[in-house]
């Protein structure tokens, strides 16, 4: 398979342009005949669908919630970047395509990037425009703050609650669209499956959370919009209900997968403390903006914060990186952290952490201001820790938060099957092998905003489609399909519970793929990870019946998934024999420690299809061509 | 942060389905860590149910952080449990002791049914939204952010508004299940805001008719939801609703 990423010709600057011109259009009064099914409703899902029937589509949405306004994206905090440059500090679209590019180690593609930074400032006026209440200066203009991996203030924000605000935005706008009759909302469904007619995706098999019934839907394009997959790691920041089943599943039927390995591991996290623990939370990387990070210069100082002297402090991200600080982009952060936590320097009883600390910052504005700017994380820290941060420094580690790859899609956001697109964090597009903190809500919104409405009209009317309705028999194929897995999960009846399995997978992906990889571990992982998922086919206890309300069932489903899928990350992780943002193998580092990459050979997507269950996935090369930006040792020194 | 063990009385409510009519059943959690939040204590039960041959209990909840609004039930007859501000998810078992009894029942109200144990229906809240809850405003066109000034106190007040999550705790709280303070937040934040005064007196008409038709009750000034709600809405909000409706009836167009 040849992979044609569609970029358009000409320059960096014009591609976008030229490309929505050369785009063939859909008459206005022929869209009301497509049928577009969206899946997911965060804000990547929420916003496409609210656009797509602006335009005059008929779209149906669906989502595992209970309602559109819970999609994971409500749990973003920080904020979302755009080039406004309101600041006046020098920022541009360019600076903004080279920071993210730069950020996620040169593995995105250019073209994509740039449209990505061209569309973030049409963001913030389409989010104030609809009611979305951003922090603002005391003349009433937006306010900015700062994230990792930039040096100027481009952070729009809402508290720190920015990715609830943003959502509720895009869901107002679907819920209009609701209203209006022009979107049909399917709330408490979970696609199980896609269905391909003549080579094309033509609809979706979904099972009614509530009744267990299984729907099909029938459309003339399908949109997945259903998030990353942190949670193969079991704890991670996402939300308990994501999951790769969507996505993997469109990959079992020809979609290729990108980039798997490239997984983000937050700094700033609240860290681990029991075996019962069903998830990690974040922190959010705006306390970087005014906390300071910092460990005992001795290994094995189990003093409290505050009896360690100043002159006994390691600020070691001020010290190692003086022009960014404490805002280095977040795998440099964690690698870091872990690194101290390896000599010892962790703090806390489990020795996993390290402090970050506001004393400074309260000092210096007072505590007014800093409560005004992190009060709602500051609560939210003391509620799970029951320790106070304005009086105690946080103590923080990293977790898993972001997943980088994703289905691979050309230039339109659409999959290698026909008729198939992916947005937001389920692809694999934008952010390379790192991402910047504040981009993934730029990314969602500018996907459903901003360029799935204008390349969807190009694929529909590029097409020509059969008339089908849901009693096709592909529907009807691919419903036994999904009955017999289903029926096998229910019927195994075994000694293990699915979080039971997924814990045990959980550790094995932390322990082999997460912060740190060796060749050596990723193989014993591969292994581990084929053991695990013989004994859960065998072994799984799953109660209860398909035809009613079974969360042990939904589980079991996306757990079975994981285990397939974990796999192949382990793969990709070992095919890419180089070091780069969030994968990070220890045979290649620089002698400062940092990510060594190999642009020789590895300055690819690594794009992977599926073969057949038990057999070796096929790895597909997409090059990665700079024409604009050199490929540098990233340094933030 | 000093861990304890503790043991634990539940009184949970079991309802197969919505049409089943559903009773409490008496489980004991034994060896709960005090920092475990309320759910993990509930996985912690779950496991241990379904290793016996028992079904888990059913409830809803997602994100684990407080924000996303899926989680809630009634724990001794208070929303989301005893504490101020909190999400069931972020009530955490160093709040409870040792032989504690707890109840556990699911939001009730008639325009939130239950679909099973403590999983309930709000879709009601989704419709309410659909009827009104919105800027008129299509993707594109919109003009340059900082056309639009907004003063910082006008700013700050309405995103107190905005920050419901739409958990329905408020409903469940009141003695008539009305939806007015989930209503008169969105409202609030978008009549705030010079955006959303276009549509402002349409806005409150329709949505006070949809909750009226959806079978929330009537606002009779409990004050038990603002009592309740995890994110603090103020009841001001509702005398906003009052207002903006009022004004809407008096002095706009909108029939």
């Amino acid at each position: 398979m040849q992979l044609d990423a569609k970029i358009p010709g000409g320059p960096l600057k014009e591609k976008w342009d030229r490309h929505r011109f050369e785009l063939k259009l859909v008459n206005p009064a022929n869209k009301r005949k497509f049928d577009i099914i969206v899946v997911g409703t965060g804000l990547a899902g929420g916003s496409a669908s609210a656009s797509l029937a602006e335009l005059g589509y008929h779209v149906k949405t669906f989502c595992i919630q209970d309602s559109p306004r819970r999609a994971h994206s409500i749990a973003a905090q920080g904020g979302i970047n755009a080039a406004k440059n309101y600041t006046n500090e020098g920022d541009s679209i360019w600076r903004l395509f080279y920071d993210t590019v730069k950020g996620g180690d040169f593995r995105a593609r250019e073209a994509n990037v740039h449209r990505l930074a061209q569309v973030s400032n049409t963001i913030i006026d389409q989010c104030v425009a609809q009611g979305v209440p951003f922090a603002r200066d005391y003349g009433g203009l937006l306010a900015n703050r700062s994230f990792g991996g930039a040096q100027v203030s481009r952070t729009f924000y809402a508290r720190g609650q920015t990715g609830q605000q943003l959502l509720l935005g895009a869901y107002s706008a679907l819920s209009r669209q609701v209203g209006a009759g022009k979107v049909e909302l399917f709330p408490r469904r979970e696609m199980l499956d896609i269905v391909l007619i003549d080579g094309q995706a033509r609809g979706i098999v979904v099972r009614n959370l509530v009744t267990g019934e299984i729907e099909c839907h029938a459309a003339h394009a399908v949109v997945l919009a259903t998030g990353g997959y942190g949670n193969v790691f079991f704890l991670s920041t996402n939300a308990m209900g994501s999951n790769v089943t969507a996505a993997y599943r469109a990959y079992k039927r020809g979609a290729l997968f990108a980039n798997p390995c490239f997984t983000q591991i937050h700094p700033t996290c609240i860290p681990v403390h029991g075996t019962y623990q069903s998830k990690l939370t974040l922190m959010s990387e705006s306390l970087r903006n005014d906390g300071r990070v910092w460990v005992p210069k001795n290994p094995g100082d189990t003093r409290p914060p505050h009896q360690i002297p100043e002159s006994e402090r390691d600020y070691y991200l001020e010290r190692k990186y003086p022009s960014f600080g404490n805002l280095v982009p977040r795998d440099v952060a964690s690698r870091n952290a872990k690194a101290q936590c390896d000599q010892g320097k962790g703090v806390g009883p489990t020795k996993l952490a390290v402090y970050l600390d506001f004393s400074d910052a309260i000092r210096r504005d007072g505590k007014d201001v800093i409560e005004k700017k992190y009060g709602n994380l500051f609560e939210m820290y003391e509620k799970i820790t029951a320790d106070d941060p304005y009086e105690t420094p946080m103590m923080i580690y990293p977790a898993v938060h972001y997943t980088m790859g994703g289905l691979w899609v050309d230039y339109n956001l659409m999959s290698t099957i026909p008729g198939l697109f992916v947005m937001g964090e389920a692809n694999f597009s934008d952010h390379g092998a790192n991402r910047l903190g504040a981009s993934a809500l730029m990314q969602g919104l500018a996907d459903g905003y901003f360029v799935i409405p204008y390349t969807i009209g190009g694929y529909i009317v590029g097409e020509s489609f059969t008339e089908i309705t849901a009693d096709h028999p592909a529907f009807r194929d691919t419903v036994k399909e999904v009955n017999a897995k289903t029926d096998r999960l229910l019927s195994i009846r075994g000694k293990r519970t699915v979080d039971d399995f997924h814990r045990q997978l959980g550790l094995v992906m932390w322990d082999h793929c997460g912060m740190a990889r060796t060749n050596e571990g990723l193989e014993k992982a591969r292994k581990m990870i084929q053991e695990i998922r013989g004994e859960f086919w065998e072994n799984v206890r799953v109660p209860g019946l398909n035809e009613e309300f079974n969360q042990s069932l939904e589980k079991a489903g996306r757990v079975a998934d994981f285990l397939e899928f974990g796999e192949l990350m382990v793969m990709d992780a070992l095919a890419r024999q180089e070091s780069c943002g969030g994968h990070f193998n220890e045979a290649y580092q620089t002698e400062e420690n940092e990510a060594m990459r190999d642009d020789e050979n590895f300055c690819h997507v690594a794009a992977w299809e599926h073969a057949g269950d038990d057999k070796e996935p096929g790895l597909h090369k997409e090059p990665l061509t700079f024409e604009n930006v050199k490929l540098t040792q990233r340094s933030y020194k | 942060m000093s861990s304890r063990t503790i043991n634990l009385t539940l009184k949970v409510w079991r309802q197969k389905s919505s049409k089943d009519r559903g009773k409490f059943e008496t489980y004991e959690a034994k060896q709960i860590s005090t920092d475990m939040s309320f759910l993990e204590m509930l996985d912690v039960v779950n496991e241990h149910l379904t290793l016996e041959g028992n079904e888990p209990i059913a409830f809803d909840h997602d994100c684990r952080e407080g924000i996303c609004g899926m989680c809630g039930t009634v724990v001794n007859g208070r929303a989301h449990g005893r504490e101020r501000g909190t999400t069931l998810c972020q009530l955490h078992m160093r709040h409870f002791s040792d032989g504690d009894a707890i109840a556990i029942e699911p939001w009730r109200a008639r325009a939130f049914p239950v679909i099973r144990d403590l999983a309930v229906d709000r879709g009601a809240f989704d419709q309410l939204i659909q009827a009104g809850g919105y800027v008129s405003v299509n993707t594109g066109g919109a003009q340059d952010a900082n056309n639009i000034l907004v003063p910082q106190e006008v700013a700050e007040k309405a995103m107190d508004a905005a920050a419901c999550i739409g958990c329905g705790a408020c409903v469940a709280s009141c003695p008539n299940a009305s939806a007015m303070l989930f209503v008169g937040a969105k409202v609030s934040q978008l009549a705030l805001l010079p955006q959303g005064k276009p549509e402002a007196a349409q806005r409150a008409i329709s949505m006070i008719r949809k909750m009226d038709e959806l079978g929330f009750g009537n606002c009779t000034n409990e004050t038990e939801c603002e009592a309740e709600c995890p994110k603090e809405i103020s009841i001001s909000n509702i005398a906003r609703l009052n207002r903006e409706y009022l004004k809407a009836g008096l002095f706009s167009t909108v029939e």
